[in-house]
This record gives structure tokens, C-alpha cells and sequence, in this order.
């Protein structure tokens, strides 16, 4: 019997296969200060992601998808589950996760739905997939984090509001690139970020977001899945958590007694932004394309609302090798155009055209 | 609304699945049950890679009902590895310019919007190869 509140299944379950997607358009935040006339000028240092015209998360969801089936190495018509968290889903009615069911040939032996929790919808897909695996009901299960993520011109959230995700695919421990060794949710009500139905752009609690939201629920995380294993930090080779600027995931690293060394292959948002329900499962992406064997990995994302899921991994001898069977992170960071805010408002359909 | 056209094409749009000639071995894309080849039946199934090349392109300014949003786009027809032509948009093409023989991979990516209030229809584009 595992302590109170920790999750385990019965069967160890592994990541199968992983896939990153981030687009190829990237607004830096100075054109974002330079239009809405940010008293420094500047805004923050950065830039982030922008989704193409043609793309979105049922887009996106399929390309992260089809990489991690290359590492997985597996026949699509054995997923039992196509899981896809998103605050962007393209449909409000009809599932994201049919379509990339349908594209990825998962069909028709599987379950599919979309995952609703802010910025942590795909990291409770794979809470959602350990138990499905683990419990032996499915050899496989998908679960993806996607977003286009929303932020209402001039808010201090467009700086950062990103495009991008990840897919991991869950199975047997024995097939793994990395096991996971245990898994932790904790959640409250806190209202500090949402969006209302048929709303286009999420309101936020300016630094309510902060202390009793981010913070209080990260740590409290990440402490307890740390005394339940009897771990510390300095037992972690990385650790990724929820990246909506900057700031936040290095403050609240150093609180919990993580170096910045730890936290640095993970940080993705200065570079791609805060990619929401995508931002703490492409930060995973990122340290699964640069780990070796047997390095223990901490993920914690948070989604507003509020909660987070934490886990702790350690990547397998399986690692180097199949990794390579897909495009990695870092390629997809690299391939970069840059745009102009003008741009950007009519790729994100900012402009009215009829 | 078309959606019941629209759906039958699933499997070609979304992941180039096409059809294998069981006689002569010729890939056939889009699938029309017949080899153009030898004449014969053929409706073995058949999933493309996905690799090609840009066998000729052009740059549409002024674009037909469901795609003014888009303009201006290129259009190739690429050839694929395994020997079809395909008449597809290219996307992602950054600051590079399109030149023939161009290397281009197939992605799936929105291909329009059936009105605010329709289905959106996904199916196959074509991107530069990533160099790997």
C-alpha cells in the first residue's frame, strides 16, 4: 500500500514513445511592447511560437502523435486510448482526439476524448493513461498536451501565450524510453485564471495567479511526491515544471531546492512561450532528446483552476536509441521565422475580414 | 454542408493512404480501384510515406471560394516517392524560395472552414523536409 494520495498502478507503466510539435512562426515580445507602448519598451526577454494559418490543435496533436509512434515503434490499432488536453480545441462540440484517433490509425478499437483543465489538461490525460495501462485494461494510451494558447491583445499574458505540445504514448514498463515510477495530482478550487463559454480570451487574477495558485500548488506537488520517495532534490538529474514566464518555474525551482542546472534543459518558455496545457510536457520532450540511461526526471505542470500533477521518472537503456527515430525538440525550436505583430494578428485571426 | 463527401475521404486526406496494385505493383493515389497501369483490379490498400519532391508549383493570388484567407499560396504538384503525383498546397515554406526538385514531406493541416458554423476539413499539404 502506497501513502496516502500517491498514485501507483499494478502494473509499471513507461513512456512507449515521445513526440514534440512546436510551429515554425515566432513573435518576439518586443513587438508585443512595441505595440501596446509597454511603458520600458522592452517587456520581457523572449519570444514565443505562433501557429501557421492552416495549423491548430488537431493539427499540431497529429504531428506530436505521429513522432512518438516512430519511437514507440508500435501498430497504432493496439492504442486503447487517443486522450488530447487542450484549452484550444478547434471543435467546442467534437472531439479533437477523433480526428487524430482517425489520422494516426487508431481506429476504431479505442477509446478518444478531449481533456479540459487549463494549462495541466495533458498532464491529466497521463495520469488518466498510468491507470488505464497500469491497471492492465490497455497495453497503450495516448495522451497529449496542445495548445494555441489565448491572450487578449495588450494583456500581460500575450507576451508569453505560445503554441505547442507534446505527445507520450503509455505502455508496459518493459518497453519504455523511461518508467514512471510514481505519480501525484493535488487540486483545489482557485479561481486565479479562466475563461468563460463562448469567450475568446481567458481573464486572470493578476498576482492571485501567483502565491496562492502557482506556487501553493507546485510545491505542495513536488514536496510530497519528494517525502513519499524518501527523495531530495539533489536525487534528480532534471526537473520541469509549469512554464507560463520566466520567473515562476525558476522561483518556485529554487524554493524546492533545485539549481538552475536542473531546471535548464527544460526551460523552453523564453524561446517558444508558455504553450499551456502543452508547457511542462514539451519541457519533458526537451530533457527525454538529451538524458542518458538511468537519470531520474521530476515533472510537475500546474493548470489554473487549480491543480498539478507531478511525476518522477527515470529514463531507460532503450533511450538513445530510439529517440532518434523522430525529429527531437530542439530541431523544431530552430526552425524559425520570425513575424511582425501585424502578421501575427491576422495568423491568429485578430482581423476582422467580413 | 458536404459532410458525408468530406468523410469518405478521411484515410487519403488525412495520411496519404492510397492503393497498391496487387498484379504489377503500381501505387495508385488518390485510390480508383483500377491500375492505370496494367488494367487490373487493385484495391489493396496502400499508406505513402509521405516523401516527395516538387515536380512544378505555382502561386495562387486570386483564390477560389473557401480559401481567400490563405492568398497568396503555392501550389505544387509533388511527386512522391513511390511514383503518384499529387496536386497539394505547400505550407511552412519560411524564407526559402520553392524551386522544382525541392524535397517536401506531407503533413496534415487545416485545409479550409465550411463557414463560421461548418466543419473544418483537414487533410494533406506539403512541407520542405526538415534536414534531419
Amino acid at each position: 500500500m502506497t501513502e496516502a494520495g500517491l498514485l501507483k498502478p499494478i502494473r509499471d507503466v513507461g513512456i512507449v514513445g515521445y513526440g514534440a510539435y512546436i510551429p515554425r512562426y515566432r513573435l518576439p515580445a518586443s513587438e508585443v511592447a512595441r505595440i501596446w507602448k509597454d511603458p520600458a519598451g522592452v517587456g520581457p526577454p523572449g519570444e514565443k511560437a505562433v501557429a501557421g494559418l492552416d495549423e491548430d490543435v488537431i493539427t499540431m496533436s497529429i504531428e506530436a502523435a505521429r513522432n512518438a509512434m516512430s519511437r514507440a515503434t508500435i501498430d497504432a490499432s493496439s492504442i486503447r486510448a487517443v486522450w488530447v488536453g487542450s484549452e484550444s480545441h478547434p471543435y467546442a462540440v467534437k472531439p479533437t482526439s477523433t480526428v487524430v484517433a482517425e489520422a494516426i490509425g487508431a481506429v476504431p478499437n479505442t477509446q478518444a476524448a478531449d481533456w479540459e483543465f487549463a494549462c495541466k489538461a495533458g498532464t491529466e490525460a497521463m495520469q488518466a493513461a498510468i491507470g488505464f495501462v497500469g491497471s492492465g485494461m490497455a497495453d497503450y494510451a495516448l495522451s497529449i498536451g496542445m495548445d494555441t494558447a489565448q491572450g487578449r491583445p495588450g494583456d500581460a499574458l500575450e507576451y508569453t501565450a505560445g503554441a505547442g505540445g507534446a505527445a507520450f504514448l503509455l505502455g508496459p514498463v518493459e518497453e519504455s524510453l523511461a518508467s514512471i515510477e510514481v505519480s501525484y495530482s493535488f487540486t483545489t478550487d482557485t479561481p486565479d485564471f479562466f475563461r468563460r463559454a463562448n469567450e475568446k480570451y481567458p481573464v486572470h487574477g493578476e498576482r492571485f495567479t501567483g502565491e496562492p495558485a502557482y506556487f501553493k500548488h507546485i510545491s505542495m506537488a513536488a514536496e510530497k511526491i519528494m517525502s513519499s520517495t524518501n527523495s531530495s532534490p539533489e536525487d534528480f538529474s532534471y526537473a520541469i515544471f509549469h512554464q507560463p514566464n520566466v520567473k515562476f518555474p525558476q522561483r518556485v525551482a529554487k524554493s524546492l531546492g533545485f539549481t538552475a542546472d536542473q531546471i535548464k534543459d527544460g526551460m523552453l518558455v523564453s524561446r517558444i512561450g508558455n504553450t499551456y496545457a502543452g508547457s511542462a510536457m514539451v519541457g519533458l520532450t526537451a530533457v527525454l532528446d538529451v538524458a542518458d540511461p538511468g537519470e531520474r526526471i521530476l515533472l510537475v505542470s500546474y493548470g489554473s483552476g487549480a491543480g498539478s500533477d507531478a511525476f518522477i521518472l527515470t529514463t531507460t537503456d532503450q533511450l538513445p536509441q530510439r529517440r532518434n527515430l523522430a525529429l527531437d525538440t530542439e530541431s523544431y525550436i530552430k526552425r524559425r521565422t520570425e513575424i511582425d505583430y501585424a502578421t501575427y494578428a491576422r495568423y491568429r485571426g485578430k482581423l476582422v475580414t467580413k | 454542408m458536404e459532410v458525408s463527401r468530406h468523410w469518405r475521404l478521411n484515410k487519403q486526406r488525412y495520411s496519404l493512404v492510397g492503393e497498391v496494385c496487387p498484379h504489377c505493383e503500381h501505387k495508385l493515389f488518390p485510390p480508383r480501384d483500377i491500375c492505370p497501369d496494367c488494367g487490373e483490379d487493385a484495391r489493396d490498400l496502400f499508406e505513402f510515406s509521405g516523401k516527395g519532391s516538387v515536380y512544378s508549383f505555382t502561386t495562387v493570388s486570386q483564390a477560389p471560394a473557401g480559401f481567400e484567407e490563405s492568398v497568396p499560396y503555392t501550389v505544387a504538384i509533388v511527386q512522391l516517392d513511390e511514383g503518384p503525383l499529387v496536386t497539394a498546397q505547400l505550407t511552412d515554406l519560411g524564407d526559402k524560395p520553392v524551386e522544382i526538385g525541392t524535397p517536401v514531406e506531407m503533413v496534415t493541416r487545416k485545409l479550409r472552414s465550411d463557414g463560421d458554423q461548418g466543419m473544418l476539413i483537414y487533410g494533406y499539404k506539403f512541407r520542405p523536409a526538415f534536414a534531419a
